[in-house]
């Protein structure tokens, strides 16, 4: 019984860590039909910004709140990932809607840059330059409707990026002089320590678990959560389901497709600076930490199926109570005197990488009997 | 796709063959040892843009799993000249095995020993498990991106498991070639590299013809046809999923002969041939090459390859940059590629933009049908 919890606990811990690096996937490939390959670097920006987020904690002026960072930079994270992948809409992927396949290759190009970009960067310049895109890209939709539709509104937007250009240089050199460890480039990996309150472990029915798994499931809880609220309850979610649905009819009734577009896609990129939170908290940081998840959070969602939030749910939850019942042999010791030949093949798969190959094949079988996942669209196309 | 194609002169073109064959010819005494290497290398790599070109550029599958039969190929030739050069390890087996204490060479190295199964082994094994592979996705009816993705996925299967897997295939490490012998001469030898690099030459040249044939005539129409409006295919009669797993193994059997002739040429195969971005790497040649036009592919492959060494030794850390650059350009301003711009409108847009050409009228409505029709 123990030992069946132990596993159920542990398959939980590494299935939230892939939902929350699938949820945000699952929107932006579910509703919009976009592959963005470059969501496992927009959760390596968000694992950055926690460690960033850090760092600035340790100076002496926010020093009292150190302990609270982590909650901090889960925000900033989702700001963060979420004002890049807008940037990343409103450059690229917008002109190459209905071709998924370019979109495909283009975000990959755009996941070199990123990773590219961490290595021979500064940290602290790119915090600025984060903080420019962020002040350039929102403060035009902040100005008074009697100057958004003057004719000039175009000299204020152009005033307002340099406004911003020069912020972020200000905040890049600030963050660069006072954080040393931030102020030089390089390839080495981060590490993120976590605060005293998340060191250790808790007993939970006389099994001990370690603090930093439970806060990983507490933020997928929420970021579930929310993001159904948000799709289910407000007024924007209403209009991206029905975008979803009936992409022309929702534009003929009035609904700027445009801007469901933006939305959904900085909902789903933040979601990924999210999941880089708890990523960060399993390991250390580097330009490579999206690229471990990223096939993973895929599979997620071609196993729930598509625009479908409770498959995801499933999926990522099955995938992983399975990888800890392979990966560690827990069949073995629950059944310790199987026959030798089926002890010998669960012994070969005994191991995290064998754990992989076990689970993607077995889910290549799955969708033979189901093609499209768990939970299918229903509909009644010749082509999807 | 509106590609009107240059027709060329007789005598040009047998110039050009002319020329081909004294470069290929020349190539060793002109370029140092190192270079002619890397030109042999990359010249091998476009056997499987080739094949990238087949099944991407004829038949719209994005494979991002190339690797797998590349890398296949790769340890096929890799394991014969490590069998056939381990005399005189103990139990007369490669030199690795003994490090993890494995006396006996596995079952399924045995028919290795002999050079005519290797052969054959090289395109064969590959073609036969992306016939597999793509028989099991066709099957369902699985396509487009969820093709893409089911393919990178098998690729990291792949990956895994050769990586995980030290007493039948060295694991991580890989298998070395550059130390084996063949016909009693160093495969890492000036003289056996001469002779892998005519043999590449060739080869890559009858690869092309190769993939000519098979996108002339019904077949090739049947193709294009299951790329621009697979339904309307099926409903005339046709059945895709035969004709695509054909393709698609096609392309394997290709990327494994080029995964060989890269092994016996880069001195090693690891797994590292197998990881993602090196497959995704295979798509970019093709793209940036032209995809739909063979020696676009075969150019691109070459050409970004030598880009790449090129920039790498001059400024490392750039590459990156570059590389990124490209996908998002080649897919965003040149969806056709180099050669399909050339062989398209492009040039003569070109000269339009600048007056030297005269402007072709013809009705708006029928330009604007045209673009609606090239942008599905």
């Amino acid at each position: 019984m123990e030992l069946l919890l132990d596993s159920l606990f542990n398959g939980i811990a590494i299935g939230s860590v892939l939902l929350v690096a699938a949820l945000g996937l699952a929107i932006v490939f579910g509703l919009m039909g976009v592959i963005n390959l470059a969501h496992g670097e927009l959760m390596m920006l968000g694992a950055y910004t926690t460690y960033v987020t850090q760092l600035i904690f340790k100076l002496p002026i926010l020093k009292p709140f150190y302990n609270s960072y982590i909650i901090v930079s889960i925000f900033l994270a989702f700001i963060v990932s979420g004002v890049v992948g807008i940037l990343l809409e409103k450059t690229i992927i917008r002109k190459l809607y209905g071709s998924p396949l370019e979109t495909l290759l283009a975000t990959w190009g755009v996941s070199l840059i990123l990773q590219q970009f961490v290595r021979s960067v500064p940290l602290a310049y790119g915090t600025g330059l984060v903080i420019s895109l962020l002040i350039g890209l929102f403060l035009p939709t902040t100005f008074p409707s009697k100057i958004k539709e003057s004719i000039n509104f175009k000299y204020f937007k152009f005033s307002s990026w340099i406004f911003a250009a020069l912020t972020g240089v200000l905040t890049g050199s600030v963050i660069s002089s006072s954080v040393s460890k931030l102020s030089r480039a390089s390839a080495r990996n981060v590490d993120v320590t976590a605060p005293s309150w998340m060191r250790g472990q808790v007993e939970i029915i006389g099994t001990a678990f370690p603090k930093t798994r439970l806060m990983i499931i507490v933020i997928t809880l929420i970021s579930v959560i929310a993001i159904t609220l948000f799709l289910n309850q407000s007024a924007w979610g209403m209009r991206i389901r029905a975008v979803t649905q009936n992409r022309q009819m929702s534009d003929c009734l009035g609904i700027s497709t445009e801007k469901v577009d933006i939305i959904t896609f900085g909902i789903g990129s933040g979601l990924a600076g999210v999941a880089g939170v708890a990523v960060s908290l399993l390991g250390s940081v580097g330009p490579n930490v999206g690229g471990n998840y990223i096939v993973g959070c895929f599979m997620v969602v071609v196993l729930g199926g598509v625009g479908n939030l409770l498959g995801t749910v499933l999926a990522s939850f099955g995938i992983g109570i399975m990888t800890d019942l392979i990966g560690a042999g827990r069949l073995l010791s629950i059944w310790p005197d199987m026959p030798l030949p089926l002890s010998n093949t669960i012994n070969f798969f005994a191991t995290t990488s064998m754990a992989r190959v076990m689970i993607f094949a077995l889910i290549v079988i799955f969708l033979q009997f189901k093609p499209t996942g768990l939970f299918p669209q229903k509909g009644r196309m010749v082509e999807n | 796709m509106s590609l009107s194609k240059i027709k060329f002169d007789k005598k040009i073109v047998l110039s050009f063959w002319i020329i081909l064959i004294a470069l290929i010819i020349a190539a060793p005494t002109l370029l140092p040892v190192f270079r002619l290497n890397l030109l042999g290398r990359y010249l091998s790599l476009s056997i499987v843009a080739l094949g990238v070109d087949l099944i991407w550029g004829y038949t719209g599958l994005l494979s991002l799993g190339q690797g797998i039969f590349f890398a296949l190929g790769g340890y096929c030739a890799a394991m014969y000249l490590q069998i056939t050069s381990s005399s005189e390890f103990p139990n007369n087996i490669p030199e690795f095995f003994a490090l993890y204490g494995v006396e006996k060479l596995p079952f399924f190295w045995e028919p290795f020993r002999s050079p005519v199964f290797t052969f054959f082994a090289i395109w064969i094994i590959p073609a036969l498990v992306s016939g597999l592979i793509g028989f099991l996705v066709f099957r369902n009816r699985i396509k487009g991106v969820y093709f893409s993705i089911l393919t990178q996925a098998s690729l990291l299967v792949f990956f895994n498991f050769f990586n995980g897997q030290q007493k039948l295939i060295n694991g991580t490490n890989g298998l070395k070639t550059d130390v084996t012998q063949i016909f009693g001469q160093m495969v890492g030898s000036e003289s056996m590299q001469r002779l892998f690099f005519w043999m590449t030459a060739i080869l890559v040249i009858a690869a092309w013809f190769f993939a000519k044939w098979v996108v002339k005539g019904r077949f090739g129409n049947i193709l294009i046809g299951i790329r621009d409006d697979e339904p309307r295919v099926r409903f005339t009669g046709y059945n895709p999923v035969i004709f695509k797993t054909i393709i698609f193994s096609i392309a394997g059997g290709l990327a494994g002969i080029s995964g060989a002739l890269y092994t016996v040429q880069s001195g090693i195969v690891s797994p590292q041939f197998m990881t993602v971005p090196f497959s995704i790497e295979m798509v970019i040649w093709v793209a940036v090459g032209g995809r739909g036009t063979l020696l676009g592919a075969i150019l691109g492959a070459v050409f970004i390859n030598y880009a790449k060494s090129l920039v790498s030794e001059a400024l490392p850390a750039s590459w990156m940059f570059i590389q990124g650059g490209l996908f998002i350009l080649v897919v965003t301003a040149l969806p056709e590629g180099v050669l399909g711009w050339i062989q398209g409108d492009g040039p003569r847009n070109v000269l339009q933009r600048f007056g030297l050409k005269r402007k072709i009228e013809t009705y708006p409505s029928l330009e604007v049908n045209n673009k609606e029709g090239n942008n599905e």
